[in-house]
């Protein structure tokens, strides 16, 4: 495959979040803003790039019978260094992210991306393999991140977009759109759009 | 005993690892097709956090936690470890998963294989790291409120799975749009449920 394509299938028909499934564990929780959700992404492609990167590198010397094991501290080691560089320089957000920084460890995508692609590729198309992959996961959040925000608290990045005239006329925010159960509803109707307009990707009954 | 109680049905309703944290939730949709297996992965669960959380709050309070080394001498007072609880909860998530799957295996064959190709996939649940990682933020004050959040938080994930499983049994039957067919119903399936469950909030005892 080339570069381009490792890089761009994982955007659209092999979508981590609405195709394969994985790693919505904690990718949901950060979604009320979009600044979270863009470090959360930010995040999770530089842990699954370089964790891609390194298995691949090692692959040929991991004995099979503890390969799980290996990956979860690979994992971990890159997902500390990411939690160390977050609350040095942009405290407040890893304050906001809190638990679910270190619930990167535990997200499916890395690991379902060491098993299928870089135990078995060589280092470079696994990287873009990771890096792809991260980023496909990054656009799902920073969707839902888009509409939850602005439909949520009127405001994009911290900056408030509807004018204060609307909310004179009687504008409400849609408190709905913070909670919990509403990321899931978003998700669910960004799935039903993608299929809509790929209709090869339809589940069979 | 009234404060225990009280952060139990918190834990089970209010705080529900899946519909207000959203973790273990790649388990949760992938699992949870038939409600016999979703009933094996939900007791599988709520075992192991009932083992790894009181574990990882003891290494939590006396290795790593600022000060906490002070048992070992007035020299170690002040070595705040904290930066290492990612790699070393984990390490103990995957360790503890792999001893309870021998246990078992030797004391109680019938439930080894109910539980079966499930405790092992357990060791990349958020939700067990997430509940290490929650009982870490929000400082528990003794052994005994983390057993009963673990256990609580078990019983939540356990119910969540079981009644979702029962609900897609029933969808089967029913017309769906093709798009929305398998995951993208099953997210809404769960943000309706967690509307559901929002009816919990603000229950104190």
């Amino acid at each position: 495959m080339s570069a381009l394509k490792l890089l761009s299938t994982p955007l659209n028909k092999e979508n981590p979040i609405t195709i394969q499934v994985l790693g919505i564990c904690s990718a949901l929780a950060v979604t009320v803003q979009l600044k979270p959700a863009l470090v959360m992404a930010l995040s999770v492609t530089v842990v699954t790039a370089f964790s891609n990167l390194i298995i691949s590198l090692l692959r040929n010397t991991i004995p099979p019978r503890i390969r799980i094991i290996v990956q979860l501290v690979v994992i971990a080691a890159l997902v500390i260094i990411v939690d160390q560089v977050l609350k040095a320089y942009v405290y407040d957000v890893s304050k906001k992210l809190s638990v679910f920084v270190g619930l990167i460890i535990t997200n499916c995508i890395i690991m379902g991306r060491l098993e299928a692609f870089a135990m078995a590729k060589k280092p470079w198309p696994s990287f873009l393999d990771g890096l792809g992959n991260g980023i496909g996961y990054g656009l799902i959040l920073v969707i839902v991140a888009f509409f939850r925000e602005l439909l949520g608290s009127g405001s994009l990045y911290g900056y408030k977009l509807i004018p204060a005239s609307f909310y004179e006329m009687g504008y409400m925010d849609n408190g709905m759109m913070i909670l919990p159960p509403m990321a899931l509803i978003t998700i669910g109707a960004i799935i039903w759009i993608q299929r809509s307009k790929n209709p090869d990707l339809i589940e069979k009954q | 005993m009234e404060n225990l109680l009280n952060l139990f049905v918190r834990s089970v309703f209010i705080d529900n690892m899946v519909f207000a944290y959203f973790l273990g939730m790649c388990s949760y949709l992938a699992v949870s097709k038939t409600v016999k297996t979703s009933v094996g992965l939900g007791i599988a669960v709520t075992f192991v956090l009932l083992i790894t959380a009181p574990v990882n709050y003891l290494i939590d309070t006396y290795l790593l936690k600022e000060g906490a080394l002070a048992w070992l001498g007035p020299e170690y007072a002040d070595l705040d470890l904290s930066y290492l609880s990612f790699i070393l909860f984990i390490a103990v998530i995957a360790a503890i998963v792999q001893l309870v799957e021998m246990v078992i295996e030797k004391f109680s064959p019938p439930l080894y294989n109910a539980l079966g190709i499930f405790l092992p996939l357990i060791a990349v649940n958020c939700a067990i790291l997430g509940a290490s990682l929650f009982i870490q933020e929000r400082e528990y004050a003794n052994i005994g409120e983390v057993s009963v959040f673990a256990v609580g938080s078990g019983i939540g994930w356990f119910l969540a799975i079981v009644s979702f499983a029962a609900i897609r049994e029933k969808i089967r039957y029913s017309n769906i749009p093709a798009p929305l067919r398998g995951l993208g119903i099953a997210f809404i399936l769960t943000g309706l449920m967690a509307v559901g469950f929002m009816s919990f909030m603000g229950i104190t005892l």
